[in-house]
Parts: C-alpha cells; structure tokens; sequence
C-alpha cells in the first residue's frame, strides 16, 4: 500500500429484515431501527439502520484489505446521516500515509443513494511486513 | 448545560461477557461478514486461534452490557428521545476469540456543550482473562436541543 493508493470497494444491500438480525445480534433493540411505526412517529422515515452496523461495513473494508480481522487497529468513523434498508451501500477508501511503523492511515466514506452517512472515517491498518 | 460537569470522570460498574462460538457466529451472518476465521472453528485452529475469531466490530456486543447502564444512569440524564449516536471510535489489542471472557468498564470521559446541544463521550475499555486490553471504545452521544 502506498500513499493514494485505493482500498477495494465494499458493497452490501442491507435486506428488509437486517436490523431486525442486527439487533438480535448486537444486543441494541433501539424501536427506531425494528419498529416501523415508532420510527415514523418520531419523525424518521422509517426504520433506520443501526449505525454501528454500518460502521461493521466499513471495518470489514478494511479487514479486507488488510488481510484479515488483526490488521484493523483502530477506526474512528462520525455518523453524518440515517442508513436505510434495501439500499446499497457503498465503502470506499485511500491510503493517506504509510508510517514508518508500517501501519497505513486510511480515510474512507459510507454511501448511500448519494449521500455520505459516514464521512472521514480513518483506521489505522497494520500492513504484513 | 442540563447536565452537572461534577458528573464527568463517573466510572459504572464492570459487567463480563462470556464470548460465544454461536454468538460470534451470529454477529458474523448479520453483518454479512464471510471470513472463515469468524465461522469456522477448523480455520480458525489452523491459522493458530483456540477457537472462532470475533470480527473487530464484536467489540459492540461484549461492551455493551457496560456502557448501557452508563447511557442510563440518572446523574448522567441523558434524554434518550432526542439522543443521536454521533461518532464511535474503537482501538483494538490482542484478538478476541471464542471462551474468552471479557470484562469491560465504562466512564464518562467528557461533556460539552455547543449551539444548545449537549455532547457526551463515554469511555469503555475491554480486558481479557489475562489482563490484555482488547478494546478501547469512545462513544459520543448528541442529545439535541429541547
């Protein structure tokens, strides 16, 4: 990996039933993200997808891309807007630097139709010597 | 600020967490993670691990049983309907794998306040059975304006 350099892309439509899986899964019932009624009640679409579920989307980019689930040291994402299921997303990322420790800084984005729900997401990526 | 500054550095009590092979494998399927490391115990031994691998990202479920009672607690008083998750960052240590248990504490590392809405960082750090950290997390929660 080298500075520019970019990570392969990651792509994933979240079915109709996923958060329902994830919150089974992660232990966050949160009814914004099962319940479609009290989702519109508060004043969402819908339910939302959780964010750290999107967040995992980003991290398994970059497990990807580091060879496996020990490369991926640190990841810091902010949560700039509400996912949704049934529509694609989209991870993208660059190499920004490669330290002379040999862990690579990453930036990277989360999209969805066209809207970056996670911006400037940085991990650092230990690179196999 | 609707929450009293005294309240930052607020440690919560530990909770442990016994990792699971199904748990880990259940997390895998949903968040449509397909590494054999994560659901194949075979694979995992052969690259070295006692057993199944967590993906990075389990991190979520062996700290949460801690940081929800931190999120809960009434000195704390966060407003749950107008609370949004507005970052997450996770430093990660040694692997976590199958069998481990995991006990995790949370504290409440910061609170400000900016255009009316409050920010809370909230800490968790993640200790295995032999003292490693496996996982710092910091949670930021925006409770919007009333």
């Amino acid at each position: 990996m080298q500075p520019g350099d970019e990570i392969a892309p990651l792509s994933v439509t979240p079915d109709r039933y996923l958060t329902v899986r994830y919150a089974g899964a992660s232990g966050d019932f949160n009814p914004i993200h099962i319940d479609e009624e009290f989702a519109r009640e508060v004043g969402l679409p819908g339910r939302i997808l959780h964010g750290l579920y999107t967040m995992a989307q980003v991290a398994r980019a970059h497990t990807q891309a580091g060879g496996g689930p020990a490369s991926l040291q640190r990841l810091s994402v902010q949560f700039r807007g509400m996912g949704v299921p049934e529509v694609e997303l989209t991870v993208t990322g660059t190499v920004r630097e490669v330290r002379a420790d040999g862990v690579a800084v990453v930036v990277s984005h989360c999209e969805q139709d066209g809207k970056r729900i996670i911006r400037n997401a940085e991990a650092e990526l230990r690179l196999e010597p | 600020m609707a929450v009293n500054p005294d309240v930052i550095g607020k440690t919560f009590a530990p909770a442990t967490y016994a990792v699971g092979r199904e748990k880990i494998r259940e997390y895998a399927h949903a968040v449509g993670e397909t590494e054999p490391l994560y659901l194949d115990v075979e694979a995992a031994r052969a690259a070295g691990h006692a057993d199944v691998v967590a993906p990075p990202m389990f991190a979520v479920v062996y700290s949460l049983p801690a940081v929800w009672p931190a999120l809960f607690d009434e000195e704390v008083g966060i407003d749950f309907a107008r609370m949004v998750h507005g970052g997450q960052e996770f430093r990660w240590g040694p692997l976590v794998v199958a069998g481990d248990e995991i006990t995790t504490t949370a504290s409440l590392k910061d609170v400000s306040e900016r255009r009316g809405n409050d920010f809370f960082v909230f800490e968790s750090v993640s200790v295995n059975g032999r003292g490693e950290t496996v996982c710092t997390g910091l949670w930021s929660n925006i409770v919007r304006a009333a």
